[in-house]
């Protein structure tokens, strides 16, 4: 027996799994490269 | 090489690079998705899980390069002393890990269409595994050695060397063993792939390679910042201890 399976939705859960772990990945990038740089500031009296 | 030593030379050119390989990679990456997801067609067997190709092939690749990024690293502060080679190393970690993870998921989101199974232990997906656990590693040992000598430690760079002999057992594993996972479909200058296929692949790994290369380079910069935050608020610490 043929087990009858829709493409599209494993299609679509790869392309929700990716791209959302590469969005969450550069924002988590970004946001912590802005606090380090602002502390590094803060610590030599820049800001 | 050691002309690119000087974090301050660094950090010029990571101003502008940083954003430059975020903004081409999400650019590249969303067309060749869209590409792929819209415009090529289905394949002869497979129907349009062959579209999970798109994201599968460059994760697959970015996890390897990551831990190839993290050996190149380890071997340069290894045998050069580059100060800023550890910091590299461990802003390809990070990346390099989630991509692997990528590459795993997706593939096992393949693999239950097209075989018919989400899992099996072959060689090829239990070498990526095991790639997933070496970040993993590498990640707790290198903040260990931070925390415990300020990253003046050999481990993490001896453990990344040791660790790329997994990256030669990923690649040969679909032709040493019998495994589901079908054997290379690209290899030097030659494509068992249809152009239909490959140009949008091309373009999501260039993409995908840029976004990598983005990510790296903030998370250096976000590392060399809280190094100098560290050392600035050291050296306070000690002036005022000693007034």
């Amino acid at each position: 027996m043929r087990e009858v399976m829709d493409a599209w939705t494993f299609v679509i859960a790869s392309y929700v799994v990716g791209v959302g772990a590469a969005a969450v990945m550069i924002a988590w990038s970004l946001l912590s490269m802005k606090r380090a740089e602002k502390r590094r500031d803060e610590a030599q009296g820049k800001r | 090489m050691h002309g690119f030593a000087n974090p301050a030379r660094f950090l010029r050119i990571a101003r502008w690079l940083m954003p430059l390989c975020l903004g081409a990679g999400i650019v590249i990456a969303t067309l060749a998705l869209g590409w792929g997801l819209f415009r090529a067609p289905p394949e002869r067997l497979q129907g349009d899980t062959v579209r999970i190709v798109f994201l599968h092939v460059p994760a697959a690749w970015l996890g390897m390069a990551g831990w190839m990024g993290i050996a190149a690293a380890s071997f340069t502060e290894l045998v050069w002393r580059h100060p800023l080679a550890g910091i590299a190393a461990r802003g390809c970690a990070v990346p390099g890990a989630v991509f692997t993870a990528v590459c795993l998921v997706t593939g096992s989101l393949w693999g239950r269409p097209a075989w018919g199974t989400w899992w099996v232990w072959d060689g090829r997906l239990t070498s990526m595994l095991v790639l997933l656990f070496l970040y993993f590693g590498w990640m707790a040992l290198s903040q260990a050695s931070e925390a415990s000598a300020g990253g003046h430690t050999r481990a993490p760079a001896i453990f990344g060397l040791v660790g790329a002999v997994n990256i030669p057992i990923i690649h040969y594993s679909v032709i040493w063993w019998n495994s589901q996972h079908q054997p290379p479909s690209i290899s030097m200058g030659k494509s068992a792939m249809d152009a239909a296929f490959l140009w949008p692949l091309f373009a999501s790994m260039l993409g995908f390679s840029l976004i990598f290369a983005g990510v790296v380079l903030a998370r250096m910069r976000a590392i060399l910042a809280d190094q100098q935050a560290d050392a600035r608020l050291r050296r306070k610490a000690m002036a005022e201890a000693t007034y």
